[in-house]
């Protein structure tokens, strides 16, 4: 079966810096796969080359077309859909309204609306806060936002990055738990970024581990979950 | 009395025409962070253009439509053409581009049209209406024009999905990017609506003034006064700080330092509210959460 999203040799770079040396993976569709890291390992930056947020070298093919030269809001109609870290929400305007947004792209002015139905039936504190200026919702409210606004898109593929960043623990389980129902019922592939190992570890089918920029290991979340000396030596628990 | 609600009536006239450029300058500021200091002299381009028209032969409705859409257009065109280039270059360069633009026009304009005053045609009766003395006819069709356009513009911005992507990409435009907003065209529309709206103050203000190149640089000192009243980033607080600057420089004029030192009252209110209070009236502090 064709990957859904593959790297060959990605270097990627921040001015003159060069952050990623040669990351090579792939992605199937509908998989879930996370990207485990410390600080600084590349995670993130990883995101942002897929997205073309930044300048990169080698080569990137999201089912089966290059996409390493075209720019991000060609990216994002292709079908990947990107969480960024700080979830990137429209401060200034209402939750429906970032919803709407969410769905820009798209012709069916119904299916729209219908899809902003199914999101508040995803996560019914945003039909609360609905006509509230998004920039006023609590941390984990505005995470589910970020994520709602991604799936308006109608993805194949969903970039999420530290969902779980400054979340109260309840919280990040229910957006774990949001994100398998997604990746069942929507039969959405994401490509995970996590510092919490543990919970990515959980949700996960296949883990790239990345160090300074390079990938070290790469295999089965099942099999790293149960591999001890794996999870000491970079995973810290 | 008569003079003090003539000097109102007539403020709020020209308080309108500022309120149309100070949302130009406000629109382009939004989505820039740029303030365009060749806003008025594109405004008065736009003029004569119009002036051209209606010399040809054209009706004057037909030459306004025609030259809010040629200004619309070359707003577009200068904002992909010349702007785009220096969008991530350092802060004055941009200003100089701004002022190059502003001085190329003046010149063009001076050139093509020579320096001679023209008279511009009022679309409105001369008859005053309803024996309203205390503001003219032209000046009551020009307050209907500018609240027209303010009313299109914030229906256009407030219900329209293209009004949503435009203040989407020119709040956050990488988060707009990553919803497949075409940022750089949301610029090139904003720079067409905000040189549109030039236009149409400036054939508002052309019949009180008269038609010369340097019409505008007087209005442009008004309206971004006003822009900062208002708050240079609230499109509401332009609108507001035009009319209040142009009531407010008629009243100080008639009153206190005589019309020969009107303008300084613009420049004293930059200074000021630069020093007391920089965001202005309704310069807008917004409680975000990380």
């Amino acid at each position: 079966m064709a990957a859904l999203l593959s790297a060959a040799k990605l270097e990627a770079f921040y001015g003159p810096t060069q952050v990623l040396h040669g990351l090579s993976f792939d992605m199937q569709e509908g998989s879930i796969t996370t990207l485990l890291g410390a600080n600084g390992a590349g995670k993130t930056t990883t995101l942002r080359a897929v997205c073309a947020m930044i300048r990169t070298r080698g080569e990137i093919s999201f089912d089966g077309q290059r996409i390493d030269a075209r720019g991000t809001e060609d990216i994002v109609r292709l079908g990947i859909a990107h969480v960024p870290d700080g979830r990137g929400t429209f401060v200034h305007l209402s939750t429906e309204e970032n919803l709407r947004l969410g769905g820009y792209t798209r012709r069916d002015r119904h299916a729209v609306a219908a899809d902003i139905e199914r999101m508040y039936e995803y996560f019914p504190r945003l039909r609360e806060r609905r006509r509230q200026q998004a920039g006023t919702l609590s941390g984990g409210e505005q995470q589910m936002l970020a994520i709602a606004r991604a799936l308006m898109l109608k993805p194949r593929l969903l970039l999420l990055d530290e969902p779980s960043f400054g979340l109260a623990p309840l919280i990040v389980g229910q957006i774990f738990d949001i994100m398998r129902t997604i990746n069942q019922k929507e039969k959405v592939a994401i490509l995970l970024v996590e510092q919490n190992a543990a919970m990515a570890l959980e949700l996960a089918d296949h883990v790239y581990l990345l160090e300074t920029g390079r990938i070290v290991i790469s295999g089965d979340a099942e099999a790293i979950r149960n591999d001890d000396s794996v999870r000491r030596s970079y995973l810290g628990y | 009395m008569n003079i003090f609600w003539e000097q109102v009536g007539s403020g709020l006239v020209t308080g309108g025409i500022y309120a149309s450029v100070a949302l130009a300058l406000v629109m382009i500021y939004q989505a820039t962070h740029q303030v365009n200091f060749a806003q008025g002299e594109m405004a008065m381009f736009s003029t004569y253009i119009a002036w051209s028209m209606i010399h040809a032969g054209l009706p004057y409705w037909v030459a306004f439509v025609l030259t809010v859409l040629i200004s619309f257009v070359g707003g577009v065109v200068i904002e992909r053409v010349i702007i785009r280039p220096v969008e991530n270059a350092p802060v004055l360069s941009v200003v100089v581009v701004f002022i190059g633009l502003l001085v190329i026009f003046n010149s063009l304009a001076g050139w093509i049209y020579t320096y001679t005053i023209k008279s511009f045609p009022s679309p409105f009766p001369s008859q005053p209406l309803f024996g309203f003395r205390y503001v003219s006819p032209h000046g009551i069709g020009a307050i209907g024009v500018t609240l027209v356009v303010l009313v299109l513009l914030y229906a256009f911005f407030r219900f329209t999905p293209l009004g949503l992507a435009m203040r989407a990409a020119a709040q956050n435009p990488a988060s707009a990017r990553l919803v497949g907003i075409r940022v750089g065209w949301m610029l090139a529309l904003g720079w067409g609506l905000a040189a549109a709206v030039g236009a149409v103050a400036g054939m508002m203000v052309a019949p009180i003034v008269y038609l010369d190149p340097n019409m505008m640089s007087g209005v442009l000192l008004y309206a971004f006064a006003a822009a900062l009243l208002g708050g240079i980033d609230s499109p509401g607080g332009a609108v507001l700080g035009g009319f209040i600057v142009g009531v407010l420089e008629n009243l100080v004029g008639a009153y206190v330092i005589g019309n020969d030192l009107k303008l300084s009252l613009a420049l004293v209110l930059i200074v000021g509210v630069l020093i007391v209070k920089p965001a202005g009236l309704f310069g807008k502090t917004l409680v975000t959460r990380v």
